[in-house]
């Protein structure tokens, strides 16, 4: 193994709660299922109502909602769903029918609330969690077990060594950053962990992440797709996650969700968004986050400041954190479906490029017994509002005076009022926040510069070309001399050091040293298990490329730092 | 909250003639930073040729602006906005509203000295993005659009509008300057309104040199014009949107500003017709025109990414380099006509 880097020390950490998985609020609210799916309807039901004024709107609503879920049956079925969809479709759609022929203005009330519920209640069902005590912790030594196992059988030689412990998974993923910080702070209030996403395997390598650190489970909004495979939904479910399913767009679907959340988090459960919504397509780190969930915490800490949680302790903190990659299996078809999503293509239909279990079960394998080392920043725990906080959960500015956060909430300092565009407003100055902390805590790998260098030196010789075009320059063009790759590097790598002095940006271990090293190991690394590499240094000396998508895609990690004007 | 005053900083004649305008509903605590301008305000009760109305009260601390208002109008030149905010900073609270009226940019040096001596957007910040920077202060905004101080002050009917994010700021604005000849519009691209302010005082400089050089009517139609679309060019470079631009902050303003000889700007203009060197036109005038220190930062950015904007590229030499305002508008005037508008 490569020695580890300075800041990274290999540590087992304790359980935050040494009473055990009884103390956890995620336990608490699964005990209390039913009467949790209750109060998230009953407050979806209250929102919707709020959103649509009069009875004609929400008939509307309710009417738009049909339509679209019975395109979406016909046009995207999926394995999870559930068989009795379209009967209960139907069934609503025929007391729509009954209302327009009633007279009757309250029979038509009361017809229209019980359609409401009944709709709210059903997704309601369907997007809560169902989380086991027995179950996760089973789950939880399963994953351990089977891919520490995993780990050795391919780093030792033989048949035997998968029983050997040689190796643990703490030496393939590295956790860096604030991660006492997260430990203290989860003792205390809440947490909203929010994790960049590059690939399938974020949900679990997080959830892992998360046990190493000993702490509670959190609950997490996973993609329903990920359910169609039974052995996920087994994972998932017994690690805390809700259901989130992105072909349902309608309003009655969405504010169920959200109420799920904000409910959730008042009520204590730490909670992990992926706030880009779903994976990077272009590589890129998250520039725009997916703002509903994330609207979740700002509404959450409203209530509970209206509640009269007043104690810093009981505050809600953000956690940025990065998953650093130098191989995403994904990416070729990431970077394809990116490719035609900015070409125009009208219409895209989510897709669920892992359907089986055995291409999943070839995924992990590969994933750990080939990939490289991944390495997990914690970013620092900021308020909702995105100021930093210390170890009693108090905020500070930017010039380090202290800020009561419950302040944010009110015009004079005392009354806190609800003002739904102020905290849309805040949702999105709490988004551009955490993408500026991606940014900081990402850990820049030599993988990643190789790459940015390469395809930024084939992008500038050929200035007038668009992307698409760009991307179909013949192979001779593309040819880099060593000699000439190796100034641009030495010049973006000087860059990058500059921006880690100035706290910008992290930096891998494996950045430092002498030059070539740098740049073969970085070679080595960049999707080394793609069937066609995104670079490679040939026999004669020169850097090649053979799947200039796949060097894009790779390059577009070190987008965002300006790094471009250095180029020329 | 009724009984909380209404805060302005800055005693210069468009803070006075805010302050008047605000006085006609809410009393108001008036921030100026000279103890003696104080003292002759206080017995003349008149500030910058403005008799201040009676609820106007002074002061020289801005801690009791603070403390005493919840809402704040900062009205200083963009030269001295971040000094001021850095002092007033220590006292806000996130509950402040602010709202400004300042028609500058603030230019901030490269603070890692090794990189080239350039500037990028990065480095310029609009005065939201100066309050935003250097206190906890969320709830921003900024009134812009066609207000000569002097008119104001005399009641005429006129209007300005109140931009921001935040729709709560927009009523804030509106409940406290809405009057019977004052109409206040809304508008949430607070970016996009602050450019047009601080653009349109270029373009009020070259109107300056038209009307100084008795170029006539239809060359001003032609400046306007050419001129709206040149800050609509530069102001989508620097994030604002140009639907804006079309609005009361935008070509309202900048008409009523290439038309007035009360506007600095104008006025400073019409000087450098006359033949006067930009030291000589600085002595003679007693506040900062903004639009001579934008043209310098619109300048180096130009250089840096590469863009002609024609007119201020001109009026940057007449004012650094010794160019004389024939000779600007002569070269202007033979310049390739290009297509009508490009940008709609």
């Amino acid at each position: 193994m490569k020695p580890e880097g300075p800041d990274y020390v290999k540590k087992r950490y304790n359980q935050v709660h040494p009473g055990g998985i009884n103390e956890w609020p995620v336990v608490n609210l699964s005990k209390n299922r039913d009467l949790f799916i209750k109060e998230v309807t009953l407050s979806s039901i209250s929102r919707i109502k709020s959103m649509t004024k009069n009875r004609a709107a929400l008939i509307e609503e309710i009417e738009n909602t049909l339509f679209r879920e019975k395109l979406r049956i016909k046009r995207n079925p999926w394995a999870v769903d559930p068989p009795d969809e379209s009967d209960f479709l139907k069934s609503v759609n025929a007391k729509l029918l009954e209302i327009s022929q009633d007279e009757n203005q309250s029979n038509v009330d009361e017809t229209l609330d019980s359609i409401l519920e009944e709709m709210v209640l059903r997704y309601a069902n369907e997007i809560a969690g169902n989380f086991k005590k027995s179950r996760f912790r089973m789950a939880r030594s399963i994953v351990t077990f089977g891919l520490s196992r995993l780990l050795n059988a391919s780093r030792a030689r033989g048949f035997w060594s998968i029983f050997s412990t040689k190796y643990q998974l703490q030496d393939k993923v590295q956790i860096t950053g604030e991660v006492e910080q997260l430990r203290t702070m989860s003792t205390k209030g809440t947490i909203i962990m929010v994790p960049t996403h590059f690939s399938n395997l974020d949900s679990i390598l997080i959830g892992w992440v998360i046990s190493a650190l000993g702490l509670p489970a959190f609950i997490y909004g996973a993609g329903l797709n990920l359910f169609n495979i039974k052995i996920f939904a087994y994972f998932m479910n017994s690690l805390g996650a809700y259901k989130v399913d992105r072909r349902k767009k309608n309003l009655i679907y969405l504010q169920t969700l959200k109420s799920y959340s904000s409910l959730a988090i008042q009520k204590g459960c730490h909670s992990l968004f992926f706030p880009g919504g779903t994976r990077s397509r272009s590589g890129n780190i998250e520039q725009r986050l997916k703002l509903g969930l994330l609207s979740t915490a700002i509404e959450a800490q409203r209530v509970n400041y209206q509640k009269g949680k007043r104690d810093g302790l009981e505050k809600i903190f953000i956690v940025p954190v990065t998953i650093n990659y130098n191989f995403v299996l994904e990416a070729p078809d990431l970077i394809k479906q990116y490719l035609k999503m900015k070409g125009q293509e009208r219409y895209y239909v989510e897709n669920d490029e892992y359907s089986s279990s055995y291409k999943t079960f070839a995924f992990l394998f590969k994933f750990f017994t080939k990939g490289s080392n991944i390495s997990v920043s914690i970013g620092k725990c900021m308020d909702v509002l995105g100021n930093y906080v210390n170890e009693d959960g108090q905020s500070f500015d930017k010039h380090n005076r202290l800020v009561d956060t419950q302040e944010y909430f009110t015009k004079d300092g005392h009354i806190i009022s609800h003002n739904q565009q102020r905290e849309d407003e805040y949702t999105r100055m709490l988004s551009s926040r955490i993408v500026e902390e991606f940014h900081i805590i990402n850990k820049v790998f030599a993988s990643h510069l190789v790459a940015f260098t390469a395809f930024q030196i084939i992008e500038k010789r050929f200035p007038k070309l668009d992307l698409y075009n760009l991307l179909r320059v013949p192979e001779e063009d593309q040819e880099i001399e060593y000699e000439d790759f190796k100034i641009v590097f030495e010049k973006l790598l000087n860059k990058i050091y500059k921006l880690k002095e100035n706290g910008k940006v992290n930096i891998s271990p494996n950045l430092t040293g002498d030059i070539d090293e740098i740049i073969k190991l970085g070679v080595i690394n960049v999707g080394m298990f793609h069937a066609k590499r995104a670079i490679k240094l040939t026999k004669g000396g020169k850097i090649v490329s053979e799947d200039l998508n796949l060097l894009y895609y790779y390059h577009n990690r070190l987008k965002g730092y300006n790094l471009e004007r250095h180029v020329e | 909250m009724l009984n909380k005053k209404i805060g302005v900083i800055g005693a210069g004649s468009f803070g006075s003639a805010v302050a008047n305008k605000l006085a006609q509903k809410s009393d108001v605590l008036l921030y100026a930073r000279n103890p003696n301008t104080i003292k002759s305000i206080e017995s003349s009760r008149v500030s910058s040729g403005h008799s201040l109305a009676q609820n106007i009260t002074i002061t020289n601390d801005l801690e009791e602006i603070a403390g005493k208002c919840n809402t704040i109008f900062p009205v200083v030149p963009s030269a001295n906005f971040r000094e001021m905010m850095v002092n007033l900073s220590p006292f806000l609270h996130p509950y402040h509203t602010l709202i400004h009226g300042t028609k500058g940019l603030d230019l901030q040096p490269n603070k890692d000295s090794t990189s080239e001596n350039t500037i990028s957007s990065n480095n310029i910040k609009t005065m939201s993005e100066v309050i935003r920077e250097e206190s906890v202060v969320v709830r921003v905004g900024c009134m812009a659009g066609p207000n000569i101080a002097s008119e104001l002050t005399a009641n005429l009917p006129a209007a300005t509008v109140i931009a921001s994010p935040f729709n709560e700021v927009i009523a804030e604005g509106t409940r406290l300057l809405r009057s019977e000849n004052f109409l206040v519009y809304g508008n949430s691209d607070l970016k996009g309104v602050e450019l047009c302010g601080v653009l349109k005082n270029i373009i009020a400089i070259a109107a300056g040199i038209t009307s100084g050089l008795n170029l006539g009517n239809n060359a001003k139609g032609l400046l306007i014009s050419r001129g709206l679309v040149e800050m609509i060019y530069l102001g989508q470079v620097l994030g604002g949107e140009i639907s804006s631009f079309i609005g009361l902050a935008g070509i309202g303003d900048l008409v009523t500003t290439a038309s007035s000889t009360s506007s600095r700007n104008f006025t400073c203009g019409f000087k450098l017709a006359e033949g006067k060197k930009l030291d000589q036109v600085m002595l003679e005038m007693d506040e900062t025109a903004e639009g001579i220190n934008t043209i310098k930062i619109i300048k180096q950015l130009a250089v840096d990414q590469g863009l002609k904007p024609q007119i201020t590229e001109m009026l940057f030499r007449v004012l650094y380099l010794d160019l004389s305002a024939e000779d600007a508008v002569n070269y202007l005037m033979r310049y390739p006509g290009n297509i009508d508008i490009d940008f709609l």
